[in-house]
């Protein structure tokens, strides 16, 4: 056991930290997820994790947990897409890269700001990238509180929200409030990917998002074995942060390999893996 | 602001704003606005790579570009599309942070390959540049009438014997060329604005390919020209005003497709 857990694994409280954030951020995008690459948002998801990028800069920079800043900036780019036309199938893409790039343009700015008017070393990296072991233990029940309220908010649009992700027509036919449900399924991604920015960093949230997400739809029709399936995310959350930790040992300088990595290694694996135990598409 | 340290910066930067003018126009008419976005951040692991092993970054840049536009089009052609893009691009992401971790980088090497360095070009670097450049240029006028007929209708061209996948493939080739030459000029994060919204602001004003070409070309320039222009001023990143500059764009083109005007035919688009 003493080969694959490194002494101190389980009583260290940033590693404790790190796997209950880890695990509720992989959960939330997981539920969340599955609706996303059925309903081909995987762009507008990836869109949300840069606005976040901005944000959690900007929370820096005002000095507040980045959380506040990841999910805040996250929840208004989503109503920004929504307004200049995401939904339309027809330049949304376009829509989408729009606000992608003027948000990343922002997070430039601030991230400069940071780094000249805080003198705080590492913060581009620590947005960016992530950095789930300098979480601290106050900050836990705000992401379960929001991961809580993003799955809730899935919950309770669980019917309209599958009948507008699979029958847009029918869904019409029968009266769903599209735009509302859109706008409102939009919110839970940016909490989804708010939390999971927390985790992997900002820019490599997309991968928790929609990778054990996308590896479940390959492997099953049914959308509830999908969702069940998809906590796969909270196996590669796991096992990337004992990894990292164990990584610590690995060389002889010390040089600790990021979780970031590992969870991005992982989910990758995963999802090369669903092509082979599929052989369909 | 024009002087001689300055005259790499300009020359760089106006050959990067016609080449993403240029490719950016099909870019968007092909909606391949995701694999645009994709494929600097695969390049971002080249040039971090190159800082580990001590290498050229162009090479490294270049190297990793294309493997990501294979990357992108091989898992691409089974599975959805996006998918395969959105998990390429983290992937590829993800290996770029771990290089960085080992080369011990400082901040402000990891932030100015995602945003930009365009006042430290050096000299040696502008032949690359434009060497790449050529290269993107002669293979978009070799693709240019396949490429025009697969992005408009892609049934069309299947008829005349065209493969898709071909053309799709050499397409985010030429993309990950134009991508490699960018990403030291303003960043692997920020070259995408500069495809998209230039391009998307010119097809608002016209649907001729040619002049739309050339048109998003002037506004990729205007755009560059203006946002060095300002970042000398005020001292902040290029990066911001690209970003900036870029929206506003698209911002003009939309009004003034909006804009109701007396006996205006409009396109489908």
């Amino acid at each position: 056991m003493r080969w694959v857990i490194e002494p101190g694994f389980w009583s260290s409280s940033s590693v404790q930290v790190a796997l209950a954030v880890g695990g509720a951020s992989a959960v939330v995008s997981a539920v969340v997820g599955v609706f996303t690459v059925l309903r081909g948002q995987s762009f507008a998801g990836h869109a949300l994790t840069d606005v976040s990028t901005a944000g959690g800069s900007g929370a820096l920079l005002l000095g507040v947990s980045p959380i506040i800043g990841f999910v805040g900036l996250g929840i208004i780019g989503a109503g920004v897409m929504d307004a200049i036309g995401v939904r339309r199938l027809r330049g949304r893409d376009l829509a989408t890269g729009i606000v992608l790039g003027a948000s990343i343009g922002l997070a430039a700015l601030i991230l400069y700001l940071d780094s000249t008017s805080r003198a705080t070393t590492g913060a581009t990296q620590q947005i960016l990238f992530g950095s789930i072991f300098t979480i601290q233990a106050s900050t836990v029940p705000v992401v379960v509180a929001l991961g809580v309220a993003a799955l809730a908010l899935v919950v309770g649009l669980y019917r309209p929200l599958l009948l507008s992700t699979v029958g847009p027509e029918m869904a019409a036919a029968r009266g769903v409030p599209e735009r509302l449900v859109g706008v409102l399924f939009m919110a839970a991604m940016a909490v989804a990917v708010g939390l999971s920015s927390l985790t992997i960093g900002a820019i490599l949230s997309t991968a928790l998002l929609i990778g054990p997400a996308a590896a479940s739809v390959r492997l099953t029709r049914r959308i509830g074995w999908s969702l069940v399936l998809a906590v796969l995310g909270v196996a590669a959350c796991w096992i990337g942060v004992l990894l990292a930790y164990d990584s610590y040992y690995w060389t002889p300088g010390h040089r600790a390999v990021p979780v970031s990595f590992f969870i991005v290694a992982l989910v990758f694996c995963f999802y090369l893996a669903s092509g082979l135990g599929a052989g369909r598409d | 602001m024009f002087s001689s340290c300055m005259t790499n910066a300009w020359t760089v930067a106006t050959i990067v704003a016609v080449i993403a003018g240029v490719v950016g126009f099909f870019v968007v008419l092909r909606g391949a606005a995701f694999p645009a976005h994709a494929i600097p951040n695969g390049a971002f692991a080249g040039a971090a790579a190159a800082n580990v092993w001590g290498f050229n970054p162009l090479a490294g840049l270049t190297v990793c570009a294309v493997l990501a536009a294979v990357g992108i089009g091989t898992l691409g052609r089974r599975g959805r599309h996006d998918v395969a893009t959105a998990l390429a691009l983290v992937m590829m992401l993800a290996v770029g942070a771990v290089f960085l971790g080992l080369s011990q980088e400082y901040e402000p090497a990891v932030y100015s390959l995602l945003f930009g360095e365009v006042l430290g070009v050096s000299s040696s670097q502008l032949l690359p540049v434009a060497g790449l450049a050529l290269i993107c240029l002669a293979a978009v006028t070799v693709l240019y009438r396949p490429l025009l007929l697969s992005s408009v209708t892609s049934e069309m061209s299947e008829a005349r014997g065209l493969r898709s996948y071909r053309i799709d493939m050499a397409f985010l080739i030429v993309l990950a060329l134009a991508t490699a030459m960018t990403v030291p000029v303003v960043g692997a994060l920020l070259i995408f604005s500069l495809m998209i919204g230039p391009p998307a602001a010119a097809r608002a004003f016209t649907s001729r390919p040619g002049v739309a070409i050339i048109l998003s070309v002037t506004i990729a320039l205007a755009t560059v020209w203006s946002a060095i222009a300002l970042s000398y001023l005020s001292n902040w990143p290029i990066g911001f005003f690209v970003g900036v500059n870029s929206a506003l764009s698209y911002a003009t083109g939309r009004i003034w497709t909006r804009w109701p005007r007396a006996g205006r035919i409009s396109f489908p688009r």
